[in-house]
């Protein structure tokens, strides 16, 4: 059967892998008919209505799933489909309370066009009690509308689509988790929305386990945990963790959710020194075992707003007495170890390595990236031979964009080896000391977008 | 932190990671807190094949908790064993290290634990 998903018309670029992402999390079947980046109507096979509610029910980006019973460029071939498909579904219909919507998209209609398109539908002669507030079925007409329509005074839709409404997805979640009441969030938390919508397209799920190298104040683990995965985190600065040791930490996010048990672990450290053990690239492992996640998120520094920095001192010569101080303190609690910038592309493709190291077969890595909006700026994506490109989402600003690239861990035996080989040997080239020499990005900010 | 993460946790020091003693690393001066956590069957049988099983036998020991099987079980035995669930999902789901030291028994580098919360930052020359 078909069915129409609703979706809400903003980040276009992430619905369609957000649902993709949601009929492997459901083991759903979904073969999507139509679909179009302009359109927020989108028409799908799936097994069966339950299918189709379970599908959406976690989705930030759909707003509702329906059976669809008809749909054309006119009214008039809307109700030739009805009558020609689905006189056998009116039966079932013909005493429950009822009633009808109509969703224009883009356009507007005067109460008394509504009300005209409305009786047309009066051949399926449904007699049960018509009540607007919570009727036991609800029949919708969706009309999509050319943009700008009215002022146009364009009469017509572009199209509609007929069909009995099933569920809504989970587009109130992002209230829940809103960062304005939130106990503890820092100057780089990633919205409530976004991060809803990265945990559904990284798979978190219960029983999964997930990690963010760069956890500040949890805002993804919160997401993560909130679907049911046991987080990790780490993060270079220990403080953005701690918070203020009482109140406004990031456990205190989880216990505000009540989602504690979703905390496995957090700790500080350095993606370039990490504590995470790690076997070396095999050639033949059987998918799980010397790997720990199903997922990796994160939101990299991108060295503008907050500083791009690992472990290690930028220029021993010139600083010579950094090494034999550390020495001397380093047992110290209140030591802070001493940091240098590092390049974002090196960072980029470390995080690519640590997730080909600890990702379980088919565990998804997805991060956030940063580029300029001018097509000659533009940093390509980041390949790794273990780690197929499942999905490229962008958020546009207005000089630069930011991505969200999602991959997935292939199996040991499908990896591409001379690649492998390749890459290895092209890995010596990144070479630099200042911020700006290591980050084309930021030194493109810094430069407002001219070259 | 949980136990579990523990069982994910090497020695950050480069020239460790190529020997064995730097794995498990041994809690010294531990102070443990239990959570109520639910039990989750589904997770503790995804987390199975994912443990270093010896790692946590030696984790298990030095915390004081009952010693473990030599062998761990299969996930299909794990889900039919009641008692063993209650036993792994106590250890590494509700245990919490609070407080103490992670020691790596290779180069001896302690790393503090705080509130929960591992250090595992190194000094420049160790980097």
């Amino acid at each position: 059967m078909d069915y129409l998903i609703r979706f809400s018309q903003s980040h276009e670029t992430f619905r369609r892998p957000e649902i993709e992402a949601l009929a492997l999390i459901e083991g759903v079947d979904l073969e999507i008919v139509s679909y179009s980046l302009d359109s927020p109507f989108c028409i799908a096979k799936l097994p069966s209505e339950d299918a189709a509610r379970r599908l959406i029910q976690r989705s930030i980006l759909v707003q509702s799933i329906h059976e669809l019973w008809g749909h054309g460029k006119t009214l008039d071939e809307v109700h030739a489909a009805v009558r020609r498909d689905t006189p056998h579904l009116w039966e079932r219909y013909m005493t429950c309370s009822f009633k009808f919507t109509l969703d224009s998209y883009q356009g507007s209609r005067s109460a008394g066009d509504k009300l005209r398109i409305i009786n047309s539908f009066s051949y399926l002669g449904f007699e049960g009690p018509i009540v607007m507030r919570r009727p036991d079925e609800e029949f919708i007409l969706c009309e999509d509308w050319e943009f700008n329509s009215t002022p146009l005074g364009i009469p017509d839709p572009k199209c509609y689509f007929f069909g009995r409404f099933l569920a809504s997805g989970a587009r109130d979640l992002p209230k829940k988790l809103d960062l304005k009441k939130r106990r503890y969030i820092s100057t780089t938390s990633m919205d409530a929305e976004l991060t809803l919508i990265t945990a559904n397209i990284a798979l978190a799920a219960p029983g999964k386990l997930m990690y963010d190298p760069f956890v500040g104040t949890g805002s993804f683990p919160i997401a993560c945990a909130h679907f049911g995965a046991l987080t990790f985190g780490s993060d270079i600065d220990g403080r953005s963790i701690r918070g203020d040791e009482k109140k406004r930490t990031l456990k205190a996010n989880f216990e505000q959710y009540g989602i504690l048990a979703g905390l496995g672990g957090m700790f500080t450290a350095d993606l370039t020194n990490s504590p995470i053990r790690r076997r070396p690239l095999q050639q033949n492992g059987d998918g799980v075992s010397g790997r720990i996640f199903d997922g990796i998120i994160c939101d990299p520094p991108y060295g503008v707003r907050e500083g791009l920095r690992v472990l290690g001192v930028r220029d021993p010569e010139k600083s010579p007495w950094v090494i034999p101080k550390g020495k001397e303190m380093y047992k110290d609690p209140d030591f802070i170890p001493p940091r240098k910038p590092y390049s974002f592309l090196a960072m980029l493709d470390d995080i690519l390595q640590f997730a080909a190291q600890t990702l379980v077969d088919d565990g998804r890595l997805s991060f956030w990236m940063p580029t300029a909006n001018d097509e000659d700026q533009e940093i390509p994506v980041p390949t790794h031979p273990y780690l197929q490109v499942v999905s490229v989402c962008t958020q546009v600003f207005n000089k630069w964009s930011r991505r969200l690239i999602t991959y997935r861990r292939i199996p040991d035996q499908q990896v591409d080896q001379v690649a492998m080989r390749k890459r290895e040997e092209e890995n010596a080239a990144l070479v630099g000391k200042t911020a700006d020499e290591l980050n084309p990005f930021r030194k493109a900010y810094f430069n407002k977008f001219e070259t | 932190m949980k136990v579990l993460t523990l069982n994910f946790l090497t020695c950050a020091v480069k020239s460790c990671k190529s020997s064995s003693d730097s794995f498990p690393l041994h809690p010294k001066d531990a102070e443990l807190a239990k959570d109520d956590v639910e039990i989750n069957p589904q997770l503790l049988a995804n987390v199975l094949p994912r443990l270093d099983w010896n790692a946590l036998r030696t984790t298990s020991t030095e915390l004081g908790f009952p010693s473990l099987p030599d062998q761990p079980p299969s996930p299909e035995d794990l889900t039919a064993d009641e008692k063993m669930l209650q036993e792994l999902h106590s250890l590494l789901m509700e245990t919490q290290i609070m407080e103490g030291k992670l020691v790596c028994g290779h180069c001896g580098h302690e790393y503090a634990i705080r509130e929960g919360i591992a250090n595992f930052l190194l000094p420049s020359h160790l980097v």
